[in-house]
């Protein structure tokens, strides 16, 4: 489903992805752990190429998203983000938030649309603020109504980056199981994450990332319970 | 405009000096017919700005660099330059190349095109203060970057922008006195011409000053009142 090829990143002086190869299957589930500043957050804005990866080739569903002919925005369609801050539309209702794209990019009609986001609202729980902005709403429900909209464009792959690290602790949760059905519906999903316990229960498989490689990788019991490679040890027991 | 012409009889009876209070009296309606060529002029200059500065604006965050120039350079004469130098240059050198220019017609581009320039900073700093998340969302949903725009980056910055809006819309009215020198029946013209008359500086001026601050005061509250209509939280 999803190929990334030797891919480098530098932002000026700084290199932050040296060489990253990474596959993810249909219906597959990888978290992405790591040290802040290991190159996790970047490597996942390079999957819809959110950042211009300097070299390497990234494959959605075997088309190069990497090449310059590519539309990147036909690809991105099918390709939901959410983002450690929401990134919500302030100016838009809840229920505008997730009809937009749809209504405004693939030409839905408003009344189909507003059917499918109540139907997605009534999944992550928040039928009863459709009408509200999003300034009402608490972190969790600000970051479930982001996984709604990003779901309304009927994507094949879900990108979460650290969906959970802005959210009170209360809160991690509600937008947690919200994750865990998507991923028992079978999604796609690629989790950049701090939270070790989703990624061992939910996660089919385990990136660990430091220093702009990926270091090592396998199903979670592997990482979590016998880490091969010094560097995930010393990451994990700290974490853990 | 012939609802301006009405009270243009006023000034014929200020030959003979008689005390302020009656200059005033006497050129009120004279005075609101300036007035009212002040705010046609501004409002007709505010529309050109507004027009100008939305393409300086989004030309100055352009990644074509003939664009980014050619806003830059607009924006960098009509911001560097006095606005009364400008009138001169285009009502007396740069227009009457270009057309027959009257003194209303010339005030009109001169004032739009100044206003233009700061306007396009407004624009410029509005999608900037937009926060960038909010282009990452809408391109990972799949959103060209005009389309992002439009929907997205644009409502948010007009909202940022009202309140410098308003300065900006407030600082044309009052800077539209300094057309009364290519001789614009506007409101300071108006109190200049009676003010020659009669000598009653104070008086006259004074009145000048507070139909300039009536017409400010009202554009303040209207801005405030549309601030507050837009807010969602």
């Amino acid at each position: 489903m999803i190929q990334v090829v030797d891919v480098y990143k530098s932002f000026g002086q700084l290199q932050v992805l040296k060489g990253v190869n990474f596959q993810v299957a249909p219906r597959e589930v990888v978290c992405v752990i790591g040290p802040s500043g290991s190159g996790k957050s970047t490597l996942l804005r390079c999957i819809n190429q959110l950042e211009k990866t300097n070299s390497g080739q990234v494959y959605i569903d075997g088309e190069e998203l990497t090449h310059p002919k590519t539309d990147i925005n036909k690809i991105r369609q099918q390709v939901g983000m959410v983002f450690q801050l929401f990134n919500l539309f302030p100016h838009k209702t809840v229920l505008e938030n997730i009809t937009m794209a749809p209504v405004r990019i693939k030409g839905v009609g408003r009344a189909d649309a507003d059917k499918i986001a109540m139907e997605l609202l009534g999944k992550v729980g928040l039928t009863d603020k459709a009408y509200v902005f999003p300034g009402k709403l608490s972190g969790g429900q600000k970051q479930r109504v982001a996984i709604a909209r990003a779901l309304a464009m009927q994507p094949k792959v879900m990108l979460f980056d650290e969906p959970t690290s802005a959210l009170d602790p209360e809160m991690v949760g509600e937008v947690l199981a919200v994750m865990k059905n998507l991923a028992l519906e079978g999604m796609t999903m690629v989790v950049v994450t701090h939270e070790m316990g989703f990624a061992r229960e939910v996660g089919d498989r385990v990136v660990f990332m430091d220093e702009g490689i990926i270091v090592e990788e396998g199903l979670p019991q592997e990482i979590f319970d016998n880490p091969q490679n010094p560097r995930t040890q010393t990451f994990l027991s700290k974490v853990l | 405009m012939p609802w301006v012409e009405v009270f243009g009889m006023g000034i014929l009876d200020n030959i003979i000096s008689q005390n302020g209070y009656q200059v005033v009296l006497r050129n009120f309606g004279y005075f609101l017919g300036g007035a009212g060529y002040t705010i046609f002029i501004t409002a007709l200059s505010l529309a050109i700005g507004m027009f100008l500065g939305l393409f300086a604006g989004l030309g100055k965050l352009s990644a074509n660099k003939i664009i980014y120039m050619l806003s830059t350079a607009y924006i960098d004469f009509f911001r560097g330059t006095p606005l009364f130098v400008q009138i001169f240059l285009l009502y007396f050198g740069i227009l009457p190349v270009i057309y027959d220019n009257d003194p209303v017609s010339s005030a009109i581009i001169v004032l739009g095109l100044n206003s233009g320039a700061y306007i396009g900073e407004i624009v410029r700093a509005g999608i900037q203060a937009v926060d960038n998340g909010q282009m990452e969302a809408a391109r990972s949903l799949g959103m060209n970057n005009r389309q992002a725009m439009t929907y997205v980056i644009l409502p948010q910055a007009f909202k940022i922008v009202i309140p410098p809006m308003i300065n900006e819309f407030i600082a044309l009215l009052k800077d539209s006195s300094l057309v009364s020198a290519i001789t614009v029946p506007e409101l300071m013209h108006r109190g200049d011409l009676v003010f020659a008359n009669t000598y009653e500086a104070t008086w006259v001026f004074g009145a000048i000053a507070v139909i300039y601050f009536v017409i400010t005061k009202t554009i303040s509250v209207i801005g405030d009142n549309v601030e507050r209509r837009l807010a969602t939280d």
